[in-house]
């Protein structure tokens, strides 16, 4: 049994041999500027709408990464996606342009992990040599979709969180060199009952901490950095404190994806960034890096998503959050 | 004069709509749609009146004076007209208005495009 | 975990940052009486320049504002200024333009009919539903107490 408690094992190799990241124009106005492969310069780029700019987003990711390594596409077995979108959209209409075997999931914010986690088992039981896993968000596309149009007048909430507009893609194989994928815990969903569609780091933090504390039990590792998706400030806060409520506190070696990619003060972005490509790309340009080069031995990625819909809003129902491990080591 | 009182008037009204968004965190829709009911029982209580009188433009524009303008509309007809009146003088009074929103609408939304917001 | 639904909320609300509302009150206040006075002058142009009655002014009045209110959602530059002026640009009847004008034009790309025309009242149809039923209402009870 590859299995401890929760927790999967990945005995074999799982190596993360490259990632591709591109991001949007206000991404590339903070502090990982100079660290995206390929930065946009407005949130259409010279397509015709907001959704369609997504999936170019996402088909370019995939494309490049796959230039830059010299893959064809007989030497990948899987394309795993996702993204924000009703129909998962634009990982669907990427998918048909890139001509592979494909499977869609959706996970909301957390669909990097999710893809990453089971690309990393259909590798390991030895379905698949090699994976590839995209993801991506749209600031204009989610706010259409879950908020108020764009032109309309009014204020952002104090607690609300930025969309990322960006999106990665990540090469998995059974062999080369690279970061390895070592454990996966699949969350389970965690909702505390709220409904604050304003306050989405709250919602998930339980979440987070629910599989956080789940795969720190079952493997007993030590790591380097816990890093989760996009909490941001409020998300973030209310996770150390409960960490530091078990007497078992991660704060100094903790950080979200979500206060990262922005500079919160600067930017006007409130409760820090979100969205399937805040993970991502933090994850690709920023984190993935660090493990490359060592300053870091081992790093546990947590993507975070908060399972809603508008319709279930409206019905009165809360948000349901969930969380996605990944134990990576150099 | 007049333009102070409609200053003082209307940036009352508008100070109360913030505070009922920020505590409430609700959709917009629902302060406009509270905005008007509260207009209309105003109006057929005639006390919005007196409020237009003290603060002109203060009062008319914000979405209150429409409530308001709907409730004199229906009152008005239904004395002359009875029940159809009282079906189309709101309307009627406020058409306007919602034409104007409803053309100039559409028209610039055939000539403008979208923009995000990066 | 030692929380649940009932005592989670109030861990939430100790981290959860408050909104500046002296601040955005301070702003709605000023914005939405400029608004105001902006449809002051107009009615008054229209009385002094054009000889018409105060009463016709005034629905006028809201054509010109609610005109005005569409270029600008247009242009981009109402979405800014109700960033700034928040209630202020919500309450006068140019927040209800800009609520009509910007699902049009944010479901453009679906086509004019089932995209902009469809959805034009998306968000302000509610205003129309309950502000005529409340006129009706109004009506009745009028020639009820007459």
């Amino acid at each position: 049994m590859k299995k401890i408690g929760k927790t999967f094992k990945i005995g074999g190799d799982v190596v993360i041999r490259d990632v591709y990241t591109i991001a949007g124009p206000k991404e590339a106005e903070g502090p990982l500027k100079d660290k995206f492969d390929m930065v946009i310069d407005d949130d259409l780029w010279g397509e015709d709408s907001w959704e369609k700019c997504e999936l170019k987003l996402q088909k370019t990711a995939a494309e490049n990464l796959k230039n830059r390594n010299n893959l064809l596409n007989s030497n990948i077995d899987l394309l795993i996606s996702g993204d924000l979108l009703n129909q998962i959209t634009s990982s669907t209409y990427a998918a048909r342009d890139l001509e592979l075997p494909y499977i869609g999931v959706y996970g909301a914010c957390s669909t990097m992990t999710l893809t990453m986690g089971l690309g990393a088992m259909i590798i390991d039981g030895g379905f698949a040599e090699n994976v590839i896993c995209v993801t991506s968000s749209h600031f204009c596309s989610a706010e259409r979709q879950f908020r108020l149009p764009l032109e309309m007048g009014g204020q952002r909430h104090a607690s609300a969180q930025w969309t990322v507009t960006g999106s990665a893609a990540v090469w998995l194989s059974n062999s080369g060199q690279g970061p390895k994928i070592k454990h996966v815990t699949f969350g389970k969903i965690v909702d505390l009952g709220v409904k604050d569609a304003n306050n989405m780091g709250a919602a998930m933090a339980p979440a987070a901490y629910s599989s956080l504390n789940q795969h720190l039990k079952d493997t007993a590792i030590d790591y380097d950095l816990i890093v989760t998706g996009d909490l941001g400030t409020v998300g973030k806060a209310i996770v150390n404190k409960m960490f530091n409520e078990d007497n078992n506190s991660i704060e100094s070696k903790y950080d979200d994806c979500g206060t990262i990619i922005y500079d919160i003060e600067k930017q006007d972005v409130h409760a820090g960034g979100s969205g399937c490509g805040c993970s991502a790309t933090v994850f690709g340009s920023f984190l993935y890096k660090k493990l490359l080069n060592n300053e870091i031995k081992n790093l546990l990625f947590t993507a975070t998503g908060a399972l809603h819909s508008t319709t279930a809003s409206l019905q009165g129902e809360s948000i349901p959050g969930i969380a996605h491990c990944l134990g990576i080591e150099m | 004069m007049n333009y102070v009182m409609s200053f003082l008037v209307g940036g009352t009204i508008c100070l109360i709509g913030q505070i009922i968004i920020d505590t409430f965190k609700k959709n917009n829709a629902y302060l406009l749609v509270l905005l008007v009911i509260t207009g209309a029982l105003l109006g057929f209580l005639g006390v919005y009146d007196k409020l237009v009188e003290i603060g002109h433009s203060g009062a008319t524009v914000p979405l209150l004076g429409f409530g308001n303008s709907l409730a004199k509309g229906a009152m008005e007809e239904a004395g002359e007209k009875g029940f159809m009146g009282a079906l189309s003088g709101g309307v009627i009074k406020t058409a306007p208005g919602v034409a104007a929103a409803l053309l100039f609408g559409y028209i610039i939304s055939v000539i403008f495009n979208p923009k995000g917001d990066k | 975990m030692k929380y649940n639904k009932d005592n989670y909320q109030k861990l939430v609300d100790e981290f959860t940052p408050k909104n500046k509302m002296l601040r955005n009150c301070i702003m709605a206040f000023i914005i939405g009486g400029a608004i105001c006075v902006v449809g002051e002058i107009i009615n008054d142009s229209f009385v002094a320049w054009l000889g018409i009655s105060d009463d016709e002014a005034s629905p006028m009045t809201s054509v010109v504002l609610v005109g005005l209110s569409a270029l600008l959602t247009g242009l981009g530059w109402y979405d800014k200024l109700g960033k700034i002026g928040g209630a202020g640009t919500v309450v006068p009847i140019t927040g209800f333009a800009n609520s009509v004008v910007s699902p049009a034009l944010e479901h453009k790309r679906e086509g004019f009919i089932l995209g902009t025309a469809a959805n034009i009242f998306k968000l302000a149809g509610p205003v129309l539903v309950f502000g005529y039923l409340a006129s009706f209402i109004a009506g009745l009870l009028s020639m009820a107490f007459k």
